[in-house]
């Protein structure tokens, strides 16, 4: 799974689209670029220098895709790529795997605990297994879920029982 | 919704920015292809269920026992938004219709919602129960339309299967809590679960479509199994039993609803009635 996460083109022109692209950031974790996400799937420049970007949603209803999408638009016509579209890919579905390390630690620095584990799917009536959620001001592992669905979608809120601060985790999915 | 239909979007922070391509490709998947007309009619069902769900859903936000549920519903609704408007974007296509086109244009007779979706959100035990019934039958579904030979609906079974998990968790969570809490909470939660119940057993009607559809949808009836083998366990934990009583004729695939639905349309469409064409 992690050979797909970031697909970074092998042709020079397409590799330098992808480079601007890759720099806009998630807009309501400006920490991680759509890269670091793995959002962005592909970028193609095409022999008339039109540019095809692939974004795949994190979270099916995740609003963040609509400015990520004006964002990359703006991005590439800033560094003068005239004729731009960006199409929503949905297939393979985005995982939390496909985060990069430098972005799982781009993350904890800002306050956000990253994902623990790795993305299943349950079988029918197995039980959520959680491994415990590191906080990420004191690192203990001494911490509680508050409530399951946090600030956005991709969010639960956690709660740390050793320094006593909330704090955000980027659940599994 | 509307964001989607607007070409050429333009915001106030990126200057004048022409986009080039409208928001979702025709093709969601690489590869894809326009949906035949019995596939789009099946995309239709599915997505008018999660619309008409996660229309309800949003009305809990300020309004749910404590703000954590605010959240939690307001986020489950985003969940199913995005699951209808990909469907929707995918069984307009055939037409040449938009997702917004199908959502706020057409009128009840037109929709192919199941009717557990437009029962009322009554009181937190009522929208639990609903909850309960629905992610548990969604994610029987998506599960098995993930091997779909219709490449788009099973990229969107996929996407939509692993937020679903999330959704069953939520409402097994609080089918206990509510079960097993006080004498009020208990009598609560078995009123909401008796009157839900009525509705189960059109999700799992095999309508004639489905016929036409062999390998591309699944078949309900084939669900029925799993659904109870995950439901029940649940309820014996919660000390209750399975309801019996009415069962609701069904109809919703064929556009026969309930008066219920027709009161969530008209909130859920006014404004873009009201002005067409407007955007954000």
């Amino acid at each position: 799974m992690q050979s797909v996460a970031r697909p970074r083109p092998v042709d020079e022109a397409s590799r330098r689209a992808w480079d601007i692209a890759a720099q806009v950031v998630d807009p309501e974790i400006p920490v991680l670029t759509i890269e670091d996400l793995g959002v962005l799937r592909s970028v193609a420049v095409g022999e008339d220098g039109a540019v095809t970007v692939s974004l795949t949603p994190t979270y099916s209803g995740c609003p963040a895709l609509e400015a990520m999408r004006d964002d990359v638009t703006s991005a590439l016509h800033a560094a003068g790529y005239r004729s731009v579209a960006v199409e929503l890919v949905l297939a393979p579905a985005w995982t939390t795997d496909w985060m990069s390390e430098d972005g799982k630690a781009k993350l904890r620095e800002y306050g956000i605990a990253a994902p623990t584990g790795h993305s299943t799917v349950r079988p029918a009536g197995a039980v959520r297994l959680q491994l415990a959620v590191k906080c990420p001001r004191c690192s203990s592992l001494n911490t509680r879920e508050l409530a399951r669905f946090g600030s956005t979608s991709c969010k639960a809120l956690y709660e740390c029982r050793d320094c006593l601060e909330p704090f955000d985790y980027f659940k599994v999915l | 919704m509307t964001e989607t239909s607007r070409p050429g979007a333009a915001t106030a922070d990126h200057g004048h920015v022409e986009v080039d391509s409208v928001v979702l490709s025709a093709e969601l998947v690489e590869g894809g292809s326009v949906a035949s007309h019995d596939v789009a009619e099946y995309a239709l069902w599915l997505g008018d269920d999660a619309l008409v769900i996660a229309q309800q859903l949003g009305w809990w936000i300020s309004r749910a026992p404590e703000l954590e549920e605010d959240v939690a519903l307001g986020n489950i609704g985003l969940d199913l938004l995005g699951h209808a408007r990909s469907l929707l974007h995918y069984a307009g296509a055939e037409s040449g219709r938009s997702e917004d086109d199908l959502a706020y244009w057409r009128d009840e007779p037109q929709f192919r919602s199941a009717h557990l979706f437009e029962q009322p959100n009554g009181d937190f035990a009522h929208t639990i129960a609903r909850q309960f019934i629905a992610a548990h039958y969604l994610f029987e579904l998506y599960t098995r339309l993930q091997a779909s030979g219709d490449a788009t609906l099973a990229a969107i079974a996929a996407k939509s299967v692993k937020e679903v998990d999330y959704h069953r968790d939520h409402a097994v969570q609080w089918i206990l809590r509510l079960a097993l809490g006080t004498d009020e909470s208990r009598r609560r939660m078995v009123t909401g679960l008796s009157d839900l119940w009525p509705y189960v057993d059109e999700l799992f009607v095999d309508e004639p479509l489905i016929d036409r559809l062999e390998g591309v949808a699944v078949r309900p009836s084939s669900l029925r199994q799993a659904f109870d083998e995950a439901i029940v366990p649940v309820l014996a934990e919660a000390e209750l039993d399975v309801p019996r009583g009415f069962i609701s004729s069904g109809g919703g695939r064929g556009g026969r609803h309930s008066e219920n639905l027709g009161f969530i349309l008209a909130e859920m469409q006014v404004l873009a009635r009201a002005h067409p064409g407007a955007s954000w």
